[in-house]
């Protein structure tokens, strides 16, 4: 997936459970701990926008997420969880969203 | 202070999308403004009045939702705008109710900490406590209101619980506050909206104990309705058991409307004198209007059907969805709603696109909404389908529903292609964010669901009487007068203006398979769709050789071919044969350039279509 080079230049990718929320499946639980405007996707709006965006729906460095459900085609769009809210975005919109996903022995 | 005592203080419902403030603005002042469970219900500035316990008489406004007052879209510029006082001719509020969904109060503790900065009095509405209490969630209100400042008031709107208290507050805040502070409001960037998100949250932690028994039916439910296959198909399996209920629910129904009326038509032949008299109320009002009413049933039942999707809260979940086939064809995730909105009306679907950031993705959707079978088209398909359809059953469905589905899916199907041809060839531009909040689902209430029917059905004689009926009237003397000269041949309404005018346009309409009489009818439903079905009731009625008022089906069954009837059917699916619809065109995109593609394009289409399905049905046999 073309996900998985994106996350290559995440800042602090060292550890294999920090990821893009676009990289995310359904189930998964973590963590936000980076929003960023930047997509790497082509036409897609300014990158200080869409973090504003993110920030104001409440994807927030600090916030529970968790995948509730994902689209038939492609796995698009999700619908996770964020805190007490649900919200559904594309995958595409995810991949400003860095999480640190909870291990699955937990 | 003298000029405060005197005029109406002005209040205004801000907030978070679909926390209440529509339903306690409708409590608050008996309004009677949309409420529904999905977020981007509210797209104008309504005003209300209302007088407070303490005496005062206040004017209300209600508001579209907003995470932020940084407005992105249409809609939210609106309330900023409204909030900030930049609207023209009017000042600021007085006093500002935020009303939160107490349930889910960390998004709109921000947007409180950014309503603080205007500088303006406020007080915090917790609105749904009952869903708060049930939950058993425990919010210090004490502390809250010290933390943020303001006065705080618990209310469920939807019950008209906690009225009073609200507005004594307003009452205490116009008082005590003579004027306002000062606005240091401005468009937080991305690190001020994280500071104040971090303290909202301090805030929250501080005042908000979880709930002892959360929500866990909404959870249960999106596990099946959202489900990647399941959801799909229970989606699809919705729509057609509710395109097939318009046909088939309401026969029972509209027959013995129609029964009812054809009776009364021949009352009145058979006890009034013959003559212009009994023709005018026989065949133009009692035919013409007979013909429209006997459409309240099915309409009623789409309704029923689109409400029920409305208040439980599965909109958003089918916007969801078809997001991805939605997206193929270009269009914008928030379209879905407006388009399935069209189906009732596509005028107020139109105006629901309000809720599109970007300005392509709004035209888009405007263009094509009218492509969605609107409730107005239901009087047309019934009549054609209900004539020249066979009452059979095809694997246990009825025909003439499937046939009433086709209709619909042919509208769908188009409204894609045109939106992809629109977004793929003429506008590439940027692919513009989607996020949806997905409300929790509640229980439709019975009350408000008959409450929204019933106001429905006066809408729609309401509109039977105040346009189909004048417009009946009209055809009635177009097609009545003037009277044939002395030892004229023909049949009478040959020699009205009606009927000259039919002929001298029906060849244009010609090569489609349309006769004059359709020509004829299609001029006045220009203003209104079903009024084309009205019209051809009249036109045949006066043009009958004895001026029975046999129902019109039969009338259609032994004057059109089949191949006419299905090429009516086909212009129907595009035309646009509704004035008012290019007129909010032209209020929401401000000019006129808009309008007159949406008129060529669709016209275009209908006419294309009608030739096409008209020829081929020729072809085979059917001519
Ligand atoms: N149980 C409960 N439901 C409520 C209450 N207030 C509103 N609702 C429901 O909440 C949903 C949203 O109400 P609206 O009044 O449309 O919300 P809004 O804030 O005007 O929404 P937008 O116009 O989209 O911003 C509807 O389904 C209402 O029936 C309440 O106090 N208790
Ligand atoms: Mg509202």
């Amino acid at each position: 997936m073309s996900d998985a080079v994106l996350t290559a230049d995440t800042p602090v990718a060292s550890d294999a459970s920090i990821r893009a929320l676009s990289t995310a499946g359904r189930g998964d639980k973590g963590v936000i701990v980076a929003v960023r405007g930047e997509t790497g996707a082509p036409e897609a709006v300014a990158a200080e926008e869409l973090e504003r965006r993110l920030l104001e729906m409440g994807f927030v460095e600090g916030a529970r997420i968790e995948i509730l459900q994902e689209g038939l085609f492609g796995r698009d769009p999700i619908a996770v969880r964020v805190d007490d809210t649900r919200v559904a975005l594309r995958r595409r919109e995810a991949r400003a969203v860095t999480v640190q996903f909870d291990g699955k022995t937990l | 202070m003298t000029d405060t005592a005197i005029r109406p203080a002005r209040v205004a419902l801000v907030g978070n999308p679909n926390s209440g403030k529509t339903a306690l603005f409708n409590a608050l002042t008996g309004a009677r403004q949309k409420v529904a469970n999905y977020a981007g219900v509210t797209v104008e500035r309504k005003e209300g009045q209302l007088v407070t316990p303490g005496g005062r008489s206040v004017s209300v406004l209600d508001l579209p939702g907003t995470y932020s007052l940084r407005a992105r879209s249409p809609d939210e510029v609106v309330t900023r705008d409204a909030v900030l006082g930049r609207l023209a001719g009017e000042t600021a509020p007085d006093v500002l109710i935020c009303v939160a969904d107490a349930t889910n109060l960390r998004l709109v503790l921000r947007l409180v900490l950014e309503l603080k900065q205007v500088g303006r009095p406020f007080v915090l509405a917790l609105n749904m406590f009952d869903i708060a209490q049930r939950q058993g969630l425990r919010i210090d209100l004490e502390q809250l209101g010290r933390e943020i400042g303001a006065p705080i008031v618990t209310t469920v709107a939807t019950r008209k619980r906690g009225l009073d208290e609200l507005l004594t507050q307003v009452d205490t805040l116009t008082f005590t506050h003579s004027g306002a502070g000062d606005n240091s409001w401005r468009e937080p960037n991305a690190a001020e909206i994280r500071a104040a998100h971090a303290e909202a949250q301090r805030i929250f932690k501080t005042c908000v104990r979880p709930p002892e028994r959360p929500d866990t039916v909404t959870g249960k439910i999106d596990s099946v309705l959202l489900h990647p296959v399941a959801g799909l198909a229970i989606l699809f399996t919705l729509l057609f058991v509710m395109f097939q209920a318009v046909f088939t629910w309401a026969t029972i129904p509209a027959d013995a409307i129609d029964g009812g009326f054809a009776a009364f038509g021949a009352f009145v032949t058979a006890h009034l004198p013959e003559g212009l008299l009994s023709s005018f109320i026989a065949d133009g009002l009692i035919a013409g209007v007979g013909s429209v009413l006997v459409f309240l049933p099915p309409i009623l039942i789409l309704f029923f059907f689109i409400l029920l999707l409305e208040d439980s809260g599965y909109m958003t979940r089918a916007a969801f969805l078809m997001d991805k086939i939605m997206g193929g064809a270009g269009l914008h995730g928030r379209a879905f709603i407006p388009l399935l909105s069209s189906f009732a009306c596509a005028i107020p679907g139109i105006m629901s696109t309000r809720v599109i950031d970007n300005k392509q993705d709004r035209l888009t959707t405007i263009l094509v909404a009218p492509l969605m079978t609107c409730s107005a088209r239901i009087p047309v398909y019934t009549l054609i389908i209900g004539a020249f359809i066979p009452r059979t059953t095809v694997h246990g469905l009825s025909l003439q529903g499937l046939v009433m589905f086709g209709l619909y899916a042919a509208g769908i199907i188009f409204a894609l292609l045109v939106s992809f041809i629109i977004r793929r060839i003429f506008w590439r531009g940027t692919v513009e964010p989607f996020m949806m909040e997905l409300p929790t689902y509640r229980w439709p209430e019975p009350r408000n669901l008959l409450l929204n029917l019933w106001t429905r059905a006066k809408i729609f004689l309401n509109r039977a009487g105040r346009i189909i009926m004048p417009l009946m009237v009209l055809v009635w003397v177009l097609s009545t007068f003037p009277y044939p000269p002395e030892g004229a041949t023909g049949p009478a309404i040959d020699y009205s203006i009606a009927g000259r005018l039919g002929h001298f346009l029906a060849p244009i309409m010609h090569p489609i398979g349309f006769n004059w009489q359709m020509t004829v009818a299609l001029i006045p439903g220009m203003a209104a769709r079903e009024v084309a079905v009205a019209a051809l009731g009249t036109v045949y009625a006066v043009g009958g050789a004895d001026g029975s008022t046999d129902a019109l089906s039969a009338t259609l069954n032994s004057q059109w071919s089949l191949a006419t009837a299905l090429a009516f059917l086909a212009w129907y699916v595009f035309a646009p044969q509704c004035m008012p619809t290019l007129g909010v065109v032209k209020r929401e995109t401000n000019s006129w350039i808009w309008p007159t593609v949406m008129f060529v394009y669709m016209v275009s289409l209908a006419y294309l279509a009608a030739f096409i399905v008209y020829h081929v049905a020729v072809a085979l046999g059917a001519g």
